[in-house]
């Protein structure tokens, strides 16, 4: 078996201000998976729901997930169907960083829809992880992380995004 | 969702295409992708002895109707594995085991014959200190799949009552065979 050195940086984005998104774009096509490792809060509190992203600027409703979470008295799981982002964080404070890690497989594949982990942990509120779906077979070059809402990330979040090649 | 305003330059500090952390500890070995017939099990052998850790990472789709596939060790294909499972519908949570006696671990759900063409169910995990020969050895996996309106998540757990180092992986569909374009990716972690 060939082995070759992989799981790359790619970029490292901190935040100083408050910012309306977090974007990685030209995304490098040289490897198989990405990773994302970011340590974040959102501005502001969910009326409607948790930290998010889109891909490849896409805002229709193209998007899925599969939801499970412990909240420290509880466990669930959620589905939301055709929607229009992915999710990737808890948002369940805006006072406590949370420590968010995704999965981006196959990303530059152009045959198959995309399916996206996140694992999330907020240890201020609830644990857990989404498997996200794209219904698109285009390669993924840009991806726009949000806070709460679709709104706005505090200062002093991170984004790390890394790139694994498969021999 | 707001639209797509970025961030100012004055907002961030950071990194491009400048690594900026030793990425000398995660090889890739070696990368299975199934073909246009399917594959009725995907084997990674001969693994070598020189890491401390291994991760795979898959992409599946299985042409049966059977969600799941699972994993074994150097051929044992005995009742030598336990497995604990926590795992959400989209509706409710729920877990389950099968503590002794069972004869692989299960690593998650995959779309299926019956899913969305194009969706494939993923899964990442991950079998720590594999050629330690006083352990038996676990795995964690964290895998799911979404179809836009049915799917599963998994946090999987995997024993196999052995200490002997691991040098070869099968991974199994519970029914049928792994569709074309699902792969299997290989990684050593020092």
């Amino acid at each position: 078996m060939a082995a070759g050195i992989t799981y790359q940086p790619i970029q490292t984005q901190t935040l100083t201000l408050t910012a309306s998104s977090v974007t990685f774009n030209s995304i490098p096509q040289g490897y198989t998976d990405l990773v994302v490792i970011s340590n974040i809060k959102p501005s502001s509190s969910a009326s409607g729901y948790g930290p998010s992203f889109q891909i490849n600027g896409d805002t229709g409703s193209n998007y899925s997930y599969t939801l499970i979470y412990g909240n420290g008295s509880s466990a669930g799981s959620i589905r939301a169907s055709s929607i229009n982002y992915a999710r990737y964080g808890s948002g369940g404070s805006t006072s406590t960083l949370e420590a968010d890690v995704t999965h981006i497989m196959n990303y530059s594949n152009t045959t198959t829809y995309k399916t996206i982990f996140a694992r999330f942990s907020q240890p201020s509120a609830d644990t857990g992880a989404f498997v996200n779906l794209w219904r698109n077979t285009a390669a993924i070059t840009l991806l726009t992380f949000y806070g709460n809402d679709g709104g706005s990330i505090a200062a002093g979040s991170t984004f790390s995004l890394y790139g694994i090649a498969s021999a | 969702m707001s639209p797509i305003l970025g961030i100012y330059a004055s907002q961030i500090s950071g990194h491009l295409g400048i690594p900026i952390i030793s990425s000398s500890d995660y090889y890739s070995i070696a990368t299975q992708t199934v073909g246009s017939g399917g594959a009725s099990s995907i084997t990674f052998s001969s693994i070598p002895s020189t890491y401390t850790h291994l991760q795979l990472r898959m992409m599946v789709r299985e042409t049966s109707t059977s969600n799941g596939y699972s994993m074994q060790f150097n051929g044992d294909t005995g009742n030598n594995y336990a497995r604990h499972y926590l795992y959400g519908t989209g509706s409710s949570a729920a877990a389950a085991a099968a503590v002794t006696s069972t004869s692989s671990m299960i690593l998650a759900d995959a779309a299926i014959s019956t899913s969305t063409t194009g969706v494939f169910g993923a899964s990442v995990c991950d079998v720590l200190d594999y050629t330690n020969v006083n352990k038996n050895k676990v795995i964690k996996t964290l895998g799911g799949y979404d179809n836009n309106g049915n799917g599963a998540i998994f946090f999987n757990s995997g024993l196999w009552m052995n200490t002997s180092s691991v040098t070869s992986i099968v991974i199994n569909p519970d029914a049928g065979s792994f569709a074309q374009y699902s792969s299997f990716a290989l990684y050593g972690i020092k």
